[in-house]
Order: structure tokens, then sequence, then C-alpha cells
């Protein structure tokens, strides 16, 4: 049983997978996105102990070194999170699968499915398997939403309980993907032909902000890396909002809707069939 | 006579509904119904409630016709030939309606309308059946100017009912209700997902357990009114109901409401109810003279008394008032709850209805939804607004079992955030998940909507804006509406995310 760092658990959520899911978020990232739009989810908590003091109603406090959170007391202010100078948060908590699915659980049977997220999910593979084991017996198809950076082919167990993994394309070129997330992408390029080939890429995502992105380069590296398997696949123009927003990013403007258009033209002519921009 | 006076000289209410208040306060000016004292002192404190139906019933309450019937036969005294082409059908249908009475004396059940129309559009363009649809529909809205009209959909999949639903997102009307009749092995995905995407933008249709609510009686069903199932071809003759936190309030404790005011309420609000169906069969000559029973539209065996409940869920709360327990949040305020309601089931059940063959001569329950003039009173056995469970499963998990011993309609309605319209997928889930366990008909609307559900029906928020500031309003429900949304705090409802 080995548990994850749960940063929150949305009962009901549509916008992660297909039809009505039940999601989780993950707590800590090994990626530092320019624009992470849940820049609190990035970091473990360090216990520094600043939020304590920065907490209104008294719902923070430390214990043998540790700050802890009391979720009653709590009125969600958002003001630990606000003052966090790592970009984290107090209030996750450490949850095995089975504690989470007993949440999960609670929504059956209003929901199809569960959507791991985060954070990086993938930083908790064991975990991942035990809840997917739990929620296949249970009927609920398993996604996994992913910036590709874990080897997901060392994993052939997990693999064989997720029903897809929802891939962050976030650039081609390598420089690029440097600069926009601190990390490496080779391992991401490896995942998309590796969930290509076994037919477990659900969804493919690319955040499009102009001069920042190659996003062009990325429908080209797709299409060269998985080929005619890339017609099938949806792939999700996702609209770069500063919304939340804490990294570099913050103040950069969102593309305009012609842009974004322009891409799905693009992405279209290129032979990619179900391109939707959000 | 001042009442009368005052309704002549009323600003605030156009012609017709002058009128209809007229004839109201004219029946009203006889009193032919048999009342005991002990029933009048319930009516008195309002821990029975016959919702003004009138002194002197002279039609049923509402009347589901045959609608198929008449569009095979044509109609003898509307002197009209069955229908060959859509604009007959149309037409036709544009003037039964017109004739066929109501307590409100609208319609309150247009049919269903899908399946009515869909024989008549294969040589037309999706364009040209839209014009078409669109123009009848647009005439129902500004000439049955009451909310309390209903007609039905599905469940199976038409291109009737598709465009139905198109038109609808269009045209914005409040009137009629629509409901899509939805039983996931039948209806289509798709379908339901249209439904329900369209519902984001004009709060209709509504959606309804069909495969829970089919076998109610032993002929077909309609919805008809707010979402009432009642029999097609007859309908009900009269709908009271008991306010159970005003019966609460009565009551010295727990145990003198379940044996002493809850039994008497029950027994006289069942014999007031006789009152009115003998009156209205034996006396009124309704069933002697209205043409749809001689041209077989509608008949005196398929008609239903509806006996209301309403306000479970404060009645709960003031019996367990100091306890801290309330309804929809504590196991022991619920099982106090399903006590309640199994011991009115249980009364329903037993007790002898006149003229009621289609329900093995019993009344019928029905969560009733409330009135203008009502203050804390919870609409039927929803858990009231703005106490609603943080996670919507458990709203529904609730709601499934306090549907299950209301036959003749019961439904919860939602607010959705505005996202929602894009995974309509994500909705139909829900529906699907709550119609497994025994949720009988539900229905949405967009925070942001101009057209809300107040209880069943339908208003524009704009419309109601209106009706505050003293200006003529075209629908009657306007002026049910404003009130009660203001008194409900309806703006308070909870948001759902998906
Ligand atoms: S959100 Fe954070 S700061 Fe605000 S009350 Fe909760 S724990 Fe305290
Ligand atoms: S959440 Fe941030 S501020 Fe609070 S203790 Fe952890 S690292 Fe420090």
């Amino acid at each position: 049983m080995k548990p994850a760092l749960i940063h929150k658990i949305i009962p009901h959520s549509i916008v992660d997978g297909p039809g009505n899911r039940t999601s989780i978020f993950v707590q800590g990232c090994n990626l530092k996105c320019a624009y992470c739009h849940n820049p609190e989810t990035q970091q473990v908590c360090s216990n520094c102990g600043i939020c304590v003091e920065k907490c209104p109603t008294g719902s923070l406090y430390f214990e043998n070194g540790e700050v802890l959170w009391e979720e009653e007391k709590c009125d969600s202010c958002g003001s630990c999170i606000q003052h966090c100078p790592y970009h984290s948060s107090p209030k996750p908590k450490w949850m095995t699968a089975e504690e989470v699915f007993k949440e999960v659980e609670k929504n059956i049977p209003f929901i199809r499915g569960i959507t791991v997220s985060g954070g990086e999910c993938t930083l908790y593979p064991e975990f991942l398997q035990e809840l997917f084991i739990l929620a296949q017996k249970a009927q609920l198809s398993c996604l996994i939403d992913s910036n590709g950076t874990t080897d997901l082919s060392q994993y052939p167990k997990l693999m064989e309980v997720c029903s897809g993994v929802m891939l962050d394309v976030k650039a081609w070129d390598r420089k690029k993907f440097k600069r926009l997330t601190g990390g490496e992408n080779e391992m991401v390029k490896k995942n998309l032909k590796f969930l290509a080939h076994t037919n477990k890429l659900e969804e493919m995502r690319i955040v499009c902000i102009p001069g920042e992105v190659d996003v062009e380069d990325i429908l080209e590296g797709i299409k060269t890396t998985i080929g005619d398997k890339s017609r099938n696949i949806k792939l999700k123009l996702i609209k770069f909002r500063n919304h939340g927003v804490k990294g570099r990013l913050k103040n950069t403007n969102s593309p305009s809707d012609e842009y974004m258009k322009d891409i799905q033209r693009k992405a279209l002519e290129m032979g990619f069939q179900h391109v939707n921009i959000t | 006579m001042t009442d009368v006076l005052d309704l002549i000289k009323s600003r605030k209410l156009a012609y017709e509904q002058k009128v209809l208040s007229l004839a109201h306060a004219a029946e009203n000016s006889v009193d032919v119904l048999h009342i005991p004292e002990k029933t009048k002192y319930y009516f008195e404190k309002n821990a029975i409630d016959h919702l003004f139906e009138g002194n002197a019933p002279y039609r049923p309450r509402y009347i589901l016709p045959d609608y198929d019937k008449f569009i095979e036969n044509g109609s003898e005294f509307l002197q009209l030939d069955p229908p060959k082409d859509l604009d007959e059908l149309l037409n036709s249908l544009m003037i039964l309606y017109r004739h066929v009475p109501s307590i409100t004396s609208f319609p309150v059940y247009l049919g269903n309308l899908d399946k009515m129309i869909e024989p008549f559009i294969a040589e037309y363009s999706d364009d040209e059946v839209r014009k078409k649809l669109k123009l009848f529909l647009n005439y129902l809205d500004r000439t049955i100017t009451d909310s309390f009209c209903h007609a039905n959909l599905g469940p199976e999949y038409t291109r009737a009912g598709r465009l139905i639903l198109e038109v609808e997102k269009e045209v914005q009307n409040a009137i009629p209700n629509l409901t899509l009749k939805y039983n996931p092995d039948i209806t289509p995905d798709e379908m339901g997902e249209l439904a329900l995407n369209t519902s984001l933008f004009c709060a209709n249709p509504a959606i309804c357990n069909h495969k829970l609510n089919k076998d109610t009686y032993c002929c077909d069903y309609g919805i008809a009114s707010c979402y009432n199932i009642l029999p097609l071809g007859g309908g009900a003759y009269t709908l009271s109901r008991i306010v159970l936190p005003k019966a609460a309030k009565l009551a010295k404790n727990i145990d003198d409401f379940f044996h002493t005011i809850l039994p008497d309420c029950l027994q006289s609000m069942g014999d007031y109810m006789n009152e009115r169906v003998s009156f209205l069969v034996e006396e009124s000559g309704f069933f002697e003279s209205s043409f749809l029973v001689k041209e077989g539209l509608i008949d005196k065996d398929k008609f239903v008394g509806m006996f209301g409940i309403v306000g479970l869920a404060d009645c709960t709360n003031i019996l367990l008032e100091g306890t801290g327990k309330r309804y929809g949040h504590d196991a022991d305020a619920d099982d106090l709850a399903d006590k309640i309601m199994h011991t009115i089931s249980d009364f329903v059940t037993s007790f002898p209805a006149k003229y009621s063959p289609i329900a093995e001569d019993h009344f019928m329950l029905h969560a009733q939804v409330g009135m203008d003039y009502d203050k804390d009173v919870t609409a039927g056995v929803r858990i009231p607004v703005g106490d609603e469970p943080e996670n919507i499963s458990d709203h529904l998990r609730h709601s499934a079992r306090f549907h299950e011993l209301i036959p003749t309609g019961c439904s919860d309605i939602f607010s959705m955030e505005t996202t929602a319209r894009n995974n309509p997928a994500a909705m139909l889930d829900i529906v699907k998940g709550a119609f497994s366990l025994g949720v009988k008909y539900i229905s949405f609307y967009e925070e942001n909507s101009d057209l809300v559900r107040i209880t069943g029906y339908l208003v524009k928020k704009s419309e109601m804006e209106k009706y505050r500031n003293d200006q003529v309003v075209l629908q009657n429900t306007t002026q049910l509406g404003a009130p009660n949304y203001d008194s409900n705090k309806l703006d308070q409802r909870k948001v759902r995310g998906v």
C-alpha cells in the first residue's frame, strides 16, 4: 500500500476526460512549467510554517515539526496558498488507494470513470496501479493525465489497468521545452510512441502560446512519431490563459481566436481528425 | 363584492387575466360542497389546502386528451377533418388546444408532440419544418399565457423531436414546458445529450424516467402541467395538498403529530377531495356535455384525484427542532421523513376514492411544488434551497429514496455552471445514474439563464422584473413566479458544476 499525497478530489468533473468523472489531483510535480495553472500543486510542502500565521481561521497548526490542516475549520479563503513562497499548499493529505477509492465510490453510479491528474500523478505509479485495480472492479474507466516524463513502458501492470493517458506535448524543440518547463522532453516523445502503439493514447494536449510553444513543430513531430495513428486520436488545442498562473508567463496574453482557429485548420490539413479548441 | 371591483379596476392584470379572475370570483359566490367544521379548521390553519380550485368544480383540474385519436378522426364538434399534411395538423392542434379546459382554463397537456408531428414531415427539409414549428411554438407561447402547460417528447429518437429541440433553443419560450421521456435502453445517447444540452440554454426540456413512470397506469401516461404523471385520455379531477410544516406546527410533539394531527388532516383532505370529485362527476354535467368525452378523447374512468404533499423537509425539521438534525443531512432526520411518507402513503393507498377505477379506487400521491403564498414550505420532498448537500451524488441518492412512494409526479431541479454546456455526456451520466437509483424526474437550467424553473414551471427573470415594477405582463405564471422566486430565495439554489 503505497500512499500518494492528494491535493484534492473533485467528485464530479467535466473537464478531465469523457463523460462525468471523479478527478483526483496529486501533489507534487517534476516540472516547473512557466504557465502552470495549478502552481500550488507543484511542490510538496516543506513545513516552513509561513502559512500557519496567515490562516485567519486557525485551521493550520504545527505538530512534530509538520504543518497540519483541520479541514472542518477551513473556509477555503486561499490565504495559505497565496502566501506560500514555494508554490505549495499545507492541505494535501497522504492517502492510500483504498482511502481514495472510498471517496470515488460515493459517486457511483453517476460517473463513468476516474481521472488522476496533478501535479504529476505518474510520480506515484504503485498508488495508481492499486487505485485502478479497485476502480476497474467497479467498471470505471481509469485515465491518467500526464506530462509524459515518466517512462510508462516500465510499468506494464499499471498500463494494463489504465484505460488511457492524456498526454501533454508541451514543446517539440528540446530547448523550447527546457525553457518552458525546466525539464527534458525525450521521454515525452518516447511515451508518445509507446502509448500510441499500445492504444493507450487517449488524448494529446498542446497549450498554445505564440513564440513560446512551437505548435507547428509539435504537430509535425507527432505525425512523424506515430504516423497514421494520429488521425484517430483526440487532439486538444488549449488556449493559454494567464488566470492563476504564477510563473514567468503570468503577464502573457492569450492568443487570439483567429490564431487558435488557424492552428486548428493546420492540424486538420495535416490529417488530425479530432481537433478541439478549449 | 369589493374583490370583484378590485379585479375590474386592476392595473396589473391583462384583460384575459381579469376575465378568468372574474369567472373564479363568480364560482366562489356559490357554496355547494359540504365541508365539516374540523376540515374548515385545518383549512384555516393551512395544514390542508384546496389550492383555490374554486367552490364549485365544473371541469377537471388537468385534462390529457388522446391527441392521436383526434389526429386520426378529426373532430365533429370542431368541424375538422383528419389533418392530411403538416399545415393542417398544426392548425387543427391550435384549434383543439383552445378547447381543452383545465383549472387555469388553458390546456395543460399538448401531447407527445414529436410523435404526433413525425409522420407529417417526411417531404419537408429541416429548414422548412423549423420555420413551421417556430410559428406554431410562438403561437402557443403567446396565447397559452400560463406556464402550467406541457408537451412531451420521446422516448424514441425522432427527427421531429430533434427539430423541436433546435427551435426551442432558438425561440427561448417559457411555454410549453417540454419533457423528454428518457429510457437509456430506447433513447439514443445522442438524443439524451441534445436534450440536456438544450436545457442549459433554455431550461427545457426536463427529463422523465420513462422506465419508472411508464407502468403507473394500465394505459399510457403523459406529463402535464408542471411534471404531473397522469393517464393519457384522462387526467386529474382535482389536487389538494397537505402542508406538512403547518400540520407539524399544530402538533404538541412527534407523537401527537403521528397519532392525531396527521391522521386527522389526511382524513379531512380525503373526504374533501371525494366531495369535489362527486360534485364534478355527478352534478356539474362536465362529463355529459364535453365534446372531448363524446368524441372519445377523454374518458371519465381515466381520471384520478391527486393527493398532494408539500414541505416534507420543513415538517421534519420542525419535528426535530432543538436536536440540530436536518432533512437531507442526518440519517435520523431522513428516517423520520421516511416514516411520515410511509404513513401518508399507507393512508392514500387504502382510503377509498370516488370514481377512480384507473387508480384502483384510490387517490394518488403527488409531490406538490408550492404556491406563491408559501413561506418556509419546500416543494414536495425536495431539500430546501440553500441547504443542498455539497456533493450532487448525495443529493440524488436522497431524491431517489423519497421519489419512491410518489406516483403522480415528483421532481428535482438543478442549476448548473455554464461550463456544463461543454460536456453533455457528463450530464447524461448523472441522469443515467440518478434514474438507475430511482429518481423519477429531473431538470436543469444554466445558472445565468433568463428562463428559470420556479418549482416546476418556467418563468423569465426579465418578465419577473417587469412585474415587480408594476407592469402588465403576458403570462400569469409570472405573477406566481415572482413572489415564489423571492420568498423561496430561488436565486440561492446551489449551482452545480459537473
Ligand atoms: S484556505 Fe488556508 S488560510 Fe484559508 S482558512 Fe483554509 S487553511 Fe486557512
Ligand atoms: S504550504 Fe508552503 S508556506 Fe505552508 S508550510 Fe508548506 S511550504 Fe510552508
